[in-house]
């Protein structure tokens, strides 16, 4: 009997290059390539909608008076008149500002970097085959448009007696959110969505946990695990240990909703103040959690093309670590305002300015990485540059901010708008793109061309601080967030800033148009494009890496 | 460009207009107008010389970088990964420099925070109560037949048909029917209230902000030093109209309190208004006049 007959039927199918139907690969997914790819797409659409609305605000924006909104509500309702048109535009500017923040921190950052780039690199730079709860990552991923749906849903139906969609920041505060401020079902279509896109995240972590305690390959001790696996660990266990305290709040907002709880409301003996705490305990490791991924990826990239190893590897993990912990002692410095004991309010002051210093480790280890370095400014690097010169203003913005004397002056003004989009939007987003155009060719097997995709990063970077630079002047001047018309006196600068949102537009064209051309083109891609300081496993393989990798483990020295 | 020169105006934060305006194009705070502000500013203007250098020595970081260690002029890189004095520099050096903030930013927070020290007597108080969508103010030192007196202080400019006179010259979004009158020089003490969702009582002028919450008596202090206009916003997205329930306060001599109160008191919430505008007349405090 000749061999082949009886090899089992089972040890068949495990060839790599069985063939699996459409369905099956990318919908019964359970294969973490497959799935970091699923959550990419999924983070571009969802940007895109984000983005459609940022560029809504900004157009409002653009000039005083409520204008260009009054074109976009009362679709369908026969004879409206304008009055009435500018009382819907009111309502649909607050839930506009709402969403673009819920669907760009939860759809789009945390997806892309964590979803995305999580789950292709972090198997692969540990030296494992996979993720290790396959099924679970697959669940993790479909939760999300399903939890996206409901979201759009809620902006689509009757929120309160202003009109459709939850328009109360993405914070959710009570009253607002509760039915005092918005009875409808909206907040109730919202809270689910938001559960089950934490659940989503909390199943993504616990995934991401045990694969990197347990499924390192020989010889990788933690101490030598590259910096992106070390952000991806510390990320989920800040997802891990906030997320369920989102969870226990918006269980109370909506037992209070529909079941007569009193919770937050003081009517009952409740205090909405109690879920800002709640809301901020999980809010501010939130922020880490977006911006740790992106430390990771910079490090690699600026190490690859400094072609250097990263500067102080430990102290680079280990600043991760405090300020990953640092960040969970800090929350109520979001609070200020609220009535807090002035001695609260000093530990607060204090424990916040103390992550200055690990985050200024990490800018100044970057720095030295590159001291000495043979710099290459391909296009990944000149995103990491860009992220690191931004993530810096927007730090030191920090600094002013955690101080509550000042902030007494800042607190809910676009001072802090500008602050928080400089570390997200010029830091995350910086980074996210980086992290695109480095893995790109590893990712897909294809090259794409690098003097459309630098036109894109300087359209980016001008555009990002033209309409985000000038905001900390209307701050500065007093001009309050979330606000659909201003004073005479905030004219200028906000004309500005809308002016910046065009470079930004143009920047996301010339990205399509890159991703196009390299579809369409079809270079292939080599297994390292960037030269010998790529150091980590992702650039042994082929590109695109096969279906099933590391079928022999490999060794680390 | 006259926008340039106003902001260099306000970046010198000339004392001049005793209005607690936004300027357009301007790029810092606006002029102080209380004690606590001026403080509020001269920390900030401490920060302002630690976060910008800090900055430019980031970009010069880099800048050298660039320069100094681009693949053209450095072809070989070297290998080191560690320097163990350097990594304790730049640990310590933020240290000492958060440190040197610190001591500053606590100074501040107090004195902002801690009620001042003064004869109870002199004490102007006054309630704050945030509604949907403008703010109730009551005097709960002045009680007239058993009430303290009290009023609800509308915006006056919506961009609707049927504004009340005088509306036009108004700052658009700012100006009120019937503002919250202190006497200047004066501390008073404002307690922020809610009657349905969270508002924020903030004037930017006087460097305060303090959250109206339901359920809860919050209290924050000021004392401005100079009679005039000036304006706040609400500061807590507080549903539709939250861009449209300013707070406008007139700040006027003890004299004209008095009689201010004379009125209000005599249950005549027009009289007091009429007051006011008479006032205004007397010694036009610039309504607007930035533009």
């Amino acid at each position: 009997m000749p061999m082949d007959a009886i090899t089992p039927a089972d040890e068949l199918h495990h060839e790599d290059d069985h063939k699996i139907g459409f369905i099956q690969r990318w919908f019964f997914s359970t294969n973490h390539k497959d799935i970091g790819t699923l959550y990419l797409i999924a983070a571009i659409i969802f940007g895109l909608v984000g983005t459609f609305l940022s560029g809504l605000i900004r157009m409002e924006l653009a000039a005083p008076e409520i204008g260009p909104l009054t074109h976009f509500v009362l679709w369908g309702v026969e004879g409206a008149t304008q009055a009435e048109k500018i009382e819907a535009a009111k309502h649909f500017y607050n839930t506009v500002i709402t969403y673009h923040g819920l669907i760009m921190i939860f759809f789009m950052v945390m997806p892309a970097l964590i979803g995305g780039f999580g789950n292709w690199f972090v198997p692969i730079m540990i030296g494992a085959p996979d993720m290790a709860f396959p099924r679970m990552n697959n669940i993790s991923f479909w939760l999300l448009p399903a939890a996206f749906l409901l979201a759009v849903v809620s902006m689509l139906v009757p929120g309160g007696p202003s009109g459709n969609g939850f328009g109360g920041g993405w914070v959710l505060y009570p009253p607002l959110s509760s039915t005092t401020g918005h009875p409808g079902p909206s907040m109730d279509l919202l809270i689910l969505s938001l559960h089950i896109a934490g659940i989503s995240s909390i199943l993504g972590a616990i995934n991401f946990i045990v694969t990197i305690l347990n499924m390192r390959a020989p010889g990788m001790t933690i101490h030598k695990m590259p910096l992106f696996v070390w952000a991806m660990l510390i990320t989920a266990f800040l997802l891990v240990l906030s997320l369920p305290v989102l969870a226990g709040a918006l269980t109370m907002l909506l037992t209070d909703r529909n079941f007569g709880t009193t919770f937050f409301d003081p009517a009952g003996g409740g205090d909405p103040i109690m879920f800002q705490h709640l809301f901020w305990f999980f809010g501010h490791p939130e922020v880490y959690i977006m911006i740790l991924p992106a430390f990771g990826i910079v490090s690699h990239i600026v190490s690859t093309f400094s072609k250097k190893p990263v500067f102080g590897y430990l102290g680079m993990a280990y600043a991760m670590a405090s300020i990953g912990f640092i960040g969970f002692v800090v929350w109520a410095h979001h609070m200020y305002t609220v009535g807090m004991n002035v001695d609260l309010k000093a530990y607060f002051v204090a424990a916040t300015m103390i992550i200055a210093v690990p985050t200024g480790i990490k800018i100044f280890s970057w720095i030295a990485t590159m001291w000495g370095g043979s710099i290459e400014f391909k296009v990944p690097m000149l995103w990491a540059i860009g992220f690191i010169f931004l993530f810096t203003v927007g730090g030191v913005t920090g600094v002013v901010l955690a101080n509550a004397g000042v902030d007494h002056a800042l607190h809910d003004t676009y001072y802090v708008v500008a602050h928080f989009h400089y570390v997200l939007s010029l830091g995350a987003v910086f980074a996210l793109f980086a992290g695109w155009f480095y893995w790109y060719e590893k990712m897909f097997g294809i090259k794409y061309n690098g003097f459309l995709a630098g036109i894109q990063f300087w359209l980016m970077f001008i555009g990002a601080n033209v309409v985000f630079f000038p905001q900390h002047f209307l701050g500065l001047q007093g001009m309050p967030r979330r606000y659909i018309d201003y004073a005479d006196g905030f004219v200028l600068w906000n004309q500005v800033s809308s002016f910046g949102y065009l470079f930004i537009l143009a920047s996301l064209f010339v990205f399509f148009a890159v991703v196009i051309e390299s579809v369409v083109r079809r270079r292939k891609a080599d297994a390292n494009p960037w030269g010998e300081y790529a150091t980590t496993l992702e650039w042994t393989l082929p590109s695109p890496p096969p279906f099933h990798q590391f079928n022999e483990l490999p060794k680390v020295k | 460009m006259r926008w340039i020169a106003v902001a260099l105006l306000s970046l010198l934060s000339l004392p001049a207009m005793a209005d607690g305006v936004p300027v357009d194009g301007a790029l810092g705070f606006q002029p102080a107008a209380s004690p606590l502000m001026e403080e509020i500013t001269s920390f900030h203007n401490i920060l302002l010389w630690i976060i910008i250098p800090v900055t430019i020595f980031v970009l010069a970081l880099l800048i050298i970088v660039a320069v100094k260690y681009n693949a053209k002029a450095n072809k070989v890189p070297s290998k080191f990964s560690h320097n163990t004095m350097i990594e304790i520099v730049w640990t310590l050096v933020p240290v000492i420099i958060l440190l040197f903030i610190a001591f500053f930013s606590f100074r501040l927070l107090y004195l902002g925070d801690v009620f001042p020290d003064v004869d109870e007597a002199e004490v102007v108080n006054v309630k704050a109560q945030g509604n949907q969508w403008n703010w109730t103010y009551t005097y709960t030192d002045v009680i007239v037949d058993d009430y303290p007196v009290e009023f609800v202080s509308n915006p006056i400019h919506r961009g609707l048909p049927g504004e009340p006179e005088g509306t036009a010259d108004a700052p658009r979004n700012l100006a009120v029917d019937l503002p919250m009158v202190v006497p200047v020089e004066t501390v008073v003490r404002v307690q922020t209230a809610a009657s349905d969702v969270i508002h924020s009582f903030a004037v930017p002028a006087f460097g305060i902000k303090t959250d109206a919450v339901p359920g809860r008596l919050n209290e924050l202090w000021f004392l401005a030093n100079e009679t005039g206009t000036y304006y706040g916003q609400c500061s807590e997205l507080c549903g539709k109209d939250h861009a449209f329930m300013p707070i406008e306060i007139r700040v006027v001599t003890q004299a004209q309190y008095e009689a201010w109160l004379e009125r209000v008191t005599g249950n005549s919430v027009e009289d007091a208004r009429q007051y006011l505008a008479e006032i205004t007349n007397e010694s036009p405090v610039q309504l607007a006049s930035v533009q």
